[in-house]
């Protein structure tokens, strides 16, 4: 899992089949210190994040387990809402 | 697994289910000699004893975390899953 800042959206007029009701939101992977880490990705979103939330993620084959319905073709997901990093 | 060091604690008020009352730290991946390598990243505590600077055991494989966890569908990928007392390496003092 890692942080991320939510930087944009995604609209998609046109989706794969269990993907139709996904929200996709572009991110901004962070290391511990908020400083970007690595390029942009759209990932979807399962807690109601919006533009400028700093939040954390899953990626690979357990963002898809995060969505429901959860065999869909998904490789990084939003799963919490980050109030504070304490490090 | 990797032998990593504890950085700190991540607070999220909103969270997927699955990771309701788990507790998230920030680890850093070391080497052999206990010094950083690579990247930062996150990982739920299956210890509830992993505390700011202690060196701990983590397991990053799906899989693995389900089994352990009893749960088919978690999508956590990566959990302390020890808390390191000592490591000794060949060559090392």
């Amino acid at each position: 899992m890692y942080l991320g800042l939510v930087i944009g959206t995604v609209v998609a007029h046109q989706k794969v089949k269990g993907l139709e009701r996904q929200r996709l939101l572009v991110v901004q992977p962070l290391d511990h210190h908020r400083q970007p880490s690595g390029p942009p990705e759209v990932a979807v979103d399962t807690v109601s994040a919006s533009p400028n939330s700093l939040v954390y993620l899953v990626g690979s084959r357990e963002a898809a387990l995060a969505c429901d319905p959860w065999f869909v073709p998904v490789d990084a997901a939003i799963v919490g809402l980050v109030d504070e990093v304490d490090v | 697994m990797n032998l990593c060091k504890v950085l700190g604690t991540v607070v999220a008020s909103e969270k997927h289910p699955a990771f309701h009352a788990r507790k998230m730290l920030v680890v850093q991946p070391l080497d052999e000699h206990q010094q950083p390598n690579g990247k930062s990243f996150l990982a739920v505590d299956h210890t509830s004893s992993a505390g700011k600077g202690a060196v701990v055991l983590v397991l990053r494989e799906g899989t693995g975390i389900r089994q352990i966890l009893g749960d088919k569908t978690l999508p956590i990928r990566s959990m302390i899953v020890g808390v390191v007392d000592q490591v000794t390496v060949a060559g090392s003092r």
